[in-house]
């Protein structure tokens, strides 16, 4: 590995590891779609500041490009408030009319600026290792480390300062609120750091992968844990891991550095998606095919008690009573009689005597409607599975 | 001829655009459009050609299995919906950058130009692309003629349209189609990022004028179409603009226009009601303070110092004024006296106010 080499995986994990955190809040509160908004609209904030200063990572750039985050957010509310449109409405009328703006002023001034539409959209983490500090003839590395390293030291030191605050206001805002954290500067604090945030990384990974950055590792953890702090340090672990394995990705494929870590991520997600254990895919469907079953059982065994004729009880009568297609019947009647819930003779079906029990307790608890009491017969379903 | 494109995209756009707002999926549009870039990146890697159609059809699929995995992310998982579409936006935007780089590097010399999916440029635009678009848009015209009544049921009361027997899933199927296919065709003029705003905008506009169904669809479409027109005009009259930004500024002006003057629920409107309705109410205030001081006494139009009023809520010069103006009351020096005229309508008031306190 040569250095530019370590040096830009270096940046892709600091950088990572930066839009992971804001980016968890972001995804509880419900806000991603403002990380979406603001990496577009800060495009003017950038264009401006750089015909001032004529340098992109300049501090003064990134703190008119912050000052822009916040004033989309602001504006977004203001439309809100109003009541004229949806919540999301708004930020979709937003910033794709600040991102023209930000384009229309590149292209008036083609001349003077040496500024990218693809650079600002896509960004290139590869020149990222050019672009050094030198005081006075000393090399400090490249510029992109310094300044995306300073926003996530001072991220994570207001993460570490107010985490009691951020997690109550986040969850339970009218609780923070009641405890003196106003809600509006923890909310424009989540929103400074988030626009800051997206200026820094914005130049090495572009406008819509800061997205990706941000929003992707938290839900990936999302799916396998509802702890804030695992929370926080899985979207930052994926975060690194997917920024290093996209970067060898990249250099297999000769392609977008970017692109490759948002393959990864993507990648990720999708495992998480299917495969995650209480809230995956598969074990989401699994859980409902379940749960249809346990109802079905209910319906058939409440069907056996009710009626005393043969002719009702009779196997091969139950799908044209109940109206179940054949396979789910033969189904339910073996998942009852393998619990011993039923006897079968000469093709009629009988309750024993645990499955007159169960039946008129599970009639008690529909009758009752108590709440409580079903969460207790759930339990109690789930000695049936199997 | 680019001029009749962006035109008949906009109206298109307009069209569709206000299903999309409508049904809460404003933002549906932003994530489709980022989501049909690997179908374009895919579509150029099978068939080796720049054909439009082969393209077009690429896209229209990635944007639907786009589509379809924010619903499945939503109704199977605890994401929310917005975690959903910014997922989908970013990682299948990922997707389609790395393979369009990995094109780029390719020996094959055909690739350029696939950018202009990006950002889009509207001056790419032939005949057959406009011929497509008009073909579209009569389509989907026609589509929207024969089953308006079902949309209309379906946009309002899904619940309902689905006990009256319709099948909610074709409807919901086809009216997204149509969407994804509007946004993938738009996608070549204005580019992906500006795509969602192409959509929203016109609705947006339009919504503010009515609360009927069929002329916000029209109003988006006319709006849609003009600022196709405008935008086409404006960025072809200054050098190096690109058409998308310039056209959706234009409609963003619609969108900032009809929320400050339309009528009904315009900002200045709703701004001057607020204003009459205080002024109303800090009138009635001082003449029932008025009423209750002169019914203490005998002689109703016995004059008062201005003096009293002073301490009571609601009172000024100008709704003395205002109070003078309409005859309710009598002012002589610094002495005011109520009007019968005045008494009677107070007392009215009094009573009304009563009635609704019980």
């Amino acid at each position: 590995m040569s250095s530019a080499q370590i040096e830009i995986q270096l940046i892709a994990t600091i950088v990572a590891a930066a839009c992971a955190l804001p980016g968890v809040f972001l995804v509880l509160r419900k806000m991603a779609l403002i990380s979406d908004a603001i990496s577009h609209s800060i495009l003017p904030g950038i264009v401006v500041g750089f015909f001032i200063t004529q340098d992109l990572a300049s501090p003064v750039n990134i703190l008119l490009a912050a000052l822009t985050g916040v004033i989309t957010v602001v504006l977004v509310e203001f439309i809100q408030k109003t009541g004229l449109v949806k919540e999301d409405t708004a930020i979709g009328l937003v910033f794709p009319a600040m991102f023209s703006v930000g384009v229309i002023l590149i292209a008036l001034n083609a001349n003077d600026v040496h500024l990218d539409i693809d650079a600002v959209l896509l960004g290139e983490l590869a020149f990222a290792p050019f672009d050094r500090i030198l005081i006075k003839g000393t090399d400090l590395g490249p510029k992109a480390l310094w300044v995306v390293g300073l926003i996530l030291l001072i991220t994570l030191i207001l993460l570490i300062t107010f985490y009691k605050e951020i997690k109550v206001s986040t969850f339970d805002q009218g609780l923070a609120a009641a405890l003196g954290f106003s809600p509006v500067v923890m909310h424009y604090g989540l929103m400074s750091v988030a626009s800051v945030t997206t200026v820094g990384a914005f130049d090495a990974v572009g406008a819509i992968l800061v997205v990706a950055l941000m929003i992707a590792p938290a839900a990936t953890v999302y799916l396998l844990t509802n702890d804030l702090k695992k929370l926080l340090v899985g979207a930052v672990g994926i975060g690194v891991l997917s920024a290093i394995s996209g970067y060898w990705v990249a250099h297999w494929l000769d392609a977008s550095i970017a692109g490759a870590i948002t393959t990864v991520l993507g990648g990720l997600f999708l495992l998480a998606y299917l495969f995650a254990p209480n809230k995956g895919l598969f074990s989401v469907l699994y859980r409902q095919k379940q749960q249809r079953k346990e109802v079905m059982l209910l319906t058939f065994l409440l069907h056996i008690q009710n009626h005393y004729e043969e002719e009702e009880r009779h196997v091969n009568h139950l799908n044209e009573h109940i109206n179940w297609q054949e396979v789910k019947a033969k189904s339910v009647l073996d998942l009852a009689s393998k619990n011993n819930m039923i006897a079968i003779k000469n093709g009629v079906i009988e309750l024993t005597e645990k499955g007159q029990v169960f039946t008129s307790k599970a009639i008690q608890y529909i009758t009752d409607n108590e709440r409580s009491e079903i969460e207790g017969m759930k339990d109690e379903l789930f000695l049936f599975r199997g | 001829m680019i001029t009749l494109g962006t035109a008949i995209l906009g109206a298109v756009c307009g069209m569709l655009g206000s299903f999309a707002v409508l049904r809460k999926q404003s933002l549906l549009g932003d994530a489709i459009s980022h989501a049909a870039l690997p179908g374009i990146a895919i579509a150029f890697l099978i068939t080796e050609t720049k054909n439009s159609y082969a393209i077009l059809i690429g896209a229209l699929i990635s944007g639907l299995i786009g589509t379809f995995w924010i619903r499945g992310m939503v109704s199977k998982t605890h994401l929310k919906s917005d975690t959903a579409l910014g997922l989908v936006l970013s990682l299948f935007f990922g997707v389609g950058m790395l393979l369009l780089t990995y094109i780029q590097k390719q020996p094959n010399a055909n690739q350029a130009g696939l950018d202009k999916y990006l950002f889009g440029q509207a001056a790419t635009l032939l005949v057959s692309d406009v011929w497509l678009l008009a073909i579209v848009g009569v389509i989907s015209l026609l589509v929207l003629a024969i089953f308006w009544k079902e949309l209309k049921l379906l946009l309002f009361d899904p619940d309902y349209t689905k006990t009256l027997g319709f099948n909610i899933k074709f409807l919901d199927l086809l009216i997204t189609t149509f969407i994804v296919l509007a946004i993938v065709l738009g996608l070549q003029t204005v580019g992906v990022v500006l795509m969602s705003a192409m959509l929203l905008a016109p609705a947006a506009a339009a919504r503010q004028w009515t609360n009927r169904l069929w002329v916000m669809v029209v109003l988006a479409a006319i709006f849609g179409a003009f600022s196709g027109v405008f935008g086409t005009a404006i960025s072809a009259s200054t050098n190096g603009l690109s058409t998308g930004p310039v056209i959706v500024l234009v409609a963003s002006f619609f969108v900032l226009v009809s929320f400050i003057f339309s009528p009904e629920r315009g900002i200045l409107f709703k701004q001057i009601r607020k204003y009459k309705n205080r002024k109303a109410l800090k009138l009635f205030k001082t003449l029932s303070v008025m009423y209750e001081i002169a019914q203490t006494h005998n002689d109703v139009s016995r004059p008062h110092a201005i003096k009293i009023l002073n301490n009571f809520l609601g009172y000024s010069v100008n709704t003395l004024k205002e109070l003078e103006d309409q005859e309710l009351i009598k002012i002589d020096g610094q002495m005011w006296s109520m009007t019968t005229e005045g008494y009677n309508k107070a007392a009215q008031l009094f009573n009304q106010n009563m009635e609704t306190n019980e």
